[in-house]
């Protein structure tokens, strides 16, 4: 008799996620689906509103990642009313922008993500949290770790007024500078992170990399998945998070596609099915084939791992330091290892670190020169940044008057959601073997998806774990029996 | 003596108010030490069966984000009032609707529309829609309905208090909490904030002139508003007259004008009606049709004056 189960954590992206892997009679997985079940329509209510306000409406599509909506919607509005920033304006928005991955990147190693690694993946479960995190790693690194967040949001807030929800962004700059007090405060919160970035680089060498048992599980099949990438490089083909073309390699690391952000359409299409409320993106040039990787299949991945995986170098040394270092230790680039995605996330933030350093020894970056009034009349535009979880795409339509008529927008979830349906599903086929279904199987499970997106996992992983009901049900629907993880 | 229990629970939200519960940083210790919490999916995992079995009073407050949009929701707050003596709604979605609430101005068929056939890069030439029910290999999926109402929550329950703003700001939040351990509560119904208007606490409260018009509205996208004068008296629109003080004027000392968040003051019941009356009060317009041509400069003024309040609203929503 085949069976259901049911993983519903209660968790966030366009409000909520659930997993249905289905079991064959000899109780092993057949297939599993990522669902979605809820929308809230920004794509309808932002219709008839006027252009700038977006960029204050659309943060709250997502608490935690309000700033890489806010930064999406602010470049579109640069290119809708066809104006530049002026370059300090162009440095304050990036400098805001490498704090709050800083910040975001920490958050989910160390409250989310993380946990499953530093304390470990079959712990009791109610030590797998960053209650765990702070007594596997000491009280002083905790201590770093609420700093460096509470230093990075502050300089955030000093600079887009909310943190929450930012309000600075405005189409050709923003509203306002900061003070050569303000930079020299900032700068010692750089520093410091910068030094915990190396510390958080230490702490996953020794937690993990010097445990055979996580290698191993990071490097297995269960947990790999082989993939195109996509994310967005600079003119040196570096990472760079703020702006620059997107650039798409093929799971054997060869280019496929670059291109800029009015071409997206042509390289992007979404693929709609009757059981989720979430589209699912594919390479328009290679084809939906499907919840399959592999060549042939047009579906790609952004991430952490998916940016370095596009990536030549990286533009700062200690980051390309890092770069090197984890794809010798994962067999060469591109790697396609779900879990390193933790690994690639921390070097990122050292990198933002270093980024941040160099835009505040600019000495641009005090300037009051911060607005280019936009003059054209506006129609249409696109903005792209990559969030902490992936690309971004705000896409708007206006009358002349700058009054929104239609808007697409394609957030890092959406690009991610048949990659995390398929890890999903792989995980489970190596993991769970029914019928009889331990906690631990569905954590391990828990932890194919976790890795792409906090935003799925975030409101139930802060204090580090997601409440998780699997129910099984046989054919008819009939529930057999219920698990808890308690 | 036992510490106090008390809960958290969301609705429909973004998990901005979980952030900022976070963003309390070090407070938060001092807020674990002081009480046991009861409830909070978003760290623990208590469920719906230990919320049942809960004495009624053992749980003394329960704090709610988010909007209500599911029975699943529906059930849950009903479930919390039932067993708390105390229900906090916290933040603009549970106080007032919030920016989701904006969706009761469109309808479900157009959301989908929207989002499933006119999207420039949906591939869907089969025009599929989610189904509240498919079988994929003889397997049965489900989808909640997609209800395009959004209601705040004490459309639903009975709310004791209210914490506004998207998010409320961690001083209101450390105020209420430190109230409720020291049992001084105001009276019920009070809204956790100043009894002030935002214009009272703005920082640029002295370069409003006493007699203010306004010749024409001007907007942030193609202006640039004067870092130190009062927005309004320069035509752009900002919610000050119509809001509740607070937030810190964080918006406004990041010079952009007020949205609203933190709803109205106490002596009113519709924040657009308020704002409409203040600001038609300072039209430089005598007669009707100059009125109507300045109100024509004016952009978008359902979703500006209700931002945050429109399900709060005696607009309520839009019905087709």
């Amino acid at each position: 008799m085949g069976q259901k189960i049911t993983i519903d954590p209660i968790t966030r992206l366009e409000g909520h996620g659930k997993i249905e892997i289905f079991l064959d009679d000899q109780g092993e997985v057949e297939r599993a689906f990522f669902q979605v079940p809820e929308l809230r329509g920004f794509e309808a209510f932002c219709v008839g509103r006027p252009a700038e306000e977006l960029a204050r409406i659309t943060p709250r599509i997502c608490g935690v990642c309000p700033t890489a909506h806010h930064m999406a919607s602010t470049k579109c509005l640069d290119d809708l009313y066809q104006v530049k920033p002026t370059s300090t304006a162009r440095k304050l928005r990036e400098l805001a922008y490498s704090a709050f991955f800083v910040e975001d990147h920490f958050l989910h190693f160390f409250y989310l993500g993380g946990p499953d690694f530093v304390v470990g993946p079959d712990a009791p479960a109610g030590e797998r949290n960053i209650l765990g995190v702070i007594a596997k790693v000491g009280l002083e690194i905790a201590g770093k770790v609420i700093r460096v967040r509470r230093e990075l949001r502050a300089m955030m807030q000093t600079m887009m007024g909310k943190v929450i929800h930012p309000v600075f962004g405005l189409p050709g700059g923003v509203s306002k500078g900061i003070t050569k007090e303000n930079r020299d405060e900032f700068k010692k919160s750089a520093e410091f992170a910068l030094e915990f970035a190396k510390e958080a680089l230490a702490i996953f060498d020794k937690v993990v990399l010097q445990n055979e048992r996580y290698v191993d599980l990071v490097l297995s099949e269960a947990f790999t998945h082989h993939t195109y990438s996509m994310g967005t490089v600079d003119e040196n083909n570096c990472p760079n998070f703020y702006d620059g073309c997107l650039r798409v390699v093929d799971p054997d690391g060869a280019e496929v596609a670059k291109f800029g952000p009015h071409e997206y359409t042509d390289y992007i299409a979404e693929h709609v099915e009757p059981w989720s409320f979430i589209t699912f993106p594919y390479l328009k040039k290679v084809g939906w084939q499907g919840f399959v990787d592999g060549p042939e299949s047009g579906v790609y991945r952004v991430a952490p791992l998916s940016r370095l995986n596009v990536a030549d170098r990286m533009a700062t040394p200690l980051a390309q330091e890092a770069f090197e270092k984890m794809f010798q230790v994962l067999g060469g680039k591109p790697a396609h290892q779900t879990l390193a995605f933790h690994w690639a996330r921390l070097i990122e933030a050292l990198y933002a670190a270093e980024r941040m350093i160099e835009l505040l020894d600019d000495e641009e970056i005090t300037g009051d020169d911060i607005r280019n009034l936009p003059t054209k009349t506006p129609s249409e535009g696109v903005g792209i940044v990559e969030a902490p979880r992936g690309t971004l795409i705000h896409h708007y339509k206006t009358d002349k008057n700058g009054i929104i008529t239609g808007l697409n927008l394609i957030v890092a979830t959406n690009h991610n959601a048949a990659p995390i349906a398929m890890s999903v599903e792989k995980a489970a086929r190596g993991m769970v073997h029914g019928p009889e279904v331990t906690e631990g199987m569905l954590n391990l499970v828990e932890m194919a998806f976790r890795p792409y997106d906090p935003c799925l996992a975030c409101a139930t992983h802060a204090l580090g774990k997601a409440p998780l009901v699997a129910h099984i049900h046989d054919h008819a629907g009939n529930l057999i029996r219920t698990v808890k993880r308690d | 003596m036992a510490k106090p229990k008390v809960a958290f629970y969301w609705c429909a939200s973004c998990g901005g108010c979980e952030e900022a519960v976070v963003d309390l940083n070090e407070a938060i210790l001092g807020v674990v030490e002081a009480v046991d919490i009861a409830l909070w999916p978003v760290a623990l995992d208590f469920k719906k069966k230990h919320v049942e079995s809960w004495e009624p009073g053992e749980v003394a407050v329960v704090f709610i984000n988010g909007a209500v949009r599911t029975s699943e929701q529906e059930e849950w707050v009903k479930l919390l009032r039932e067993k708390c003596p105390v229900v906090i709604a916290f933040g603009s979605c549970a106080h007032l609707g919030g920016i989701p609430g904006l969706s009761n101005s469109t309808t479900r068929e157009e959301s989908f529309k929207r989002k499933y056939f006119d999207s420039p890069s949906v591939d869907n030439a089969e025009r599929v829609l989610p189904q509240r029910k498919t079988r994929v290999n003889g397997y049965e999926l489900e989808l909640p309905e997609f209800s395009a109402t959004v209601r705040k929550l004490d459309d639903v329950i009975e709310v004791d208090y209210y914490l506004p703003g998207c998010p409320p700001v961690p001083k209101l939040i450390v105020e209420a909490v430190t109230a409720i351990l020291e049992g001084k509560l105001p009276a019920k119904g009070a809204v956790l904030a100043p009894e002030k208007c935002l214009c009272d606490e703005c920082p640029r409260k002295e370069s409003k002139p006493e007699k203010v018009t306004i010749e024409r509205f001007r907007r942030v996208a193609t202006e640039k508003p004067d870092p130190e004068k009062c927005f309004l008296v320069e035509g752009f629109v900002c919610l000050g007259p119509a809001t509740r003080s607070g937030c810190g004027e964080l918006c406004i000392r990041g010079n952009m004008p007020c949205r609203g968040c933190f709803g109205p003051t106490a002596e009113t019941r519709d924040q657009g009606a308020k704002f409409l009356s203040a600001v038609g009060s300072l039209l430089a317009a005598d007669q009707e049709e100059k009125c109507a041509e300045l109100a024509a400069t004016l952009a978008d003024p359902l979703g500006t004056f209700y931002r945050f309040s429109l399900p709060s609203s005696i607009l309520k929503q839009r019905l087709s």
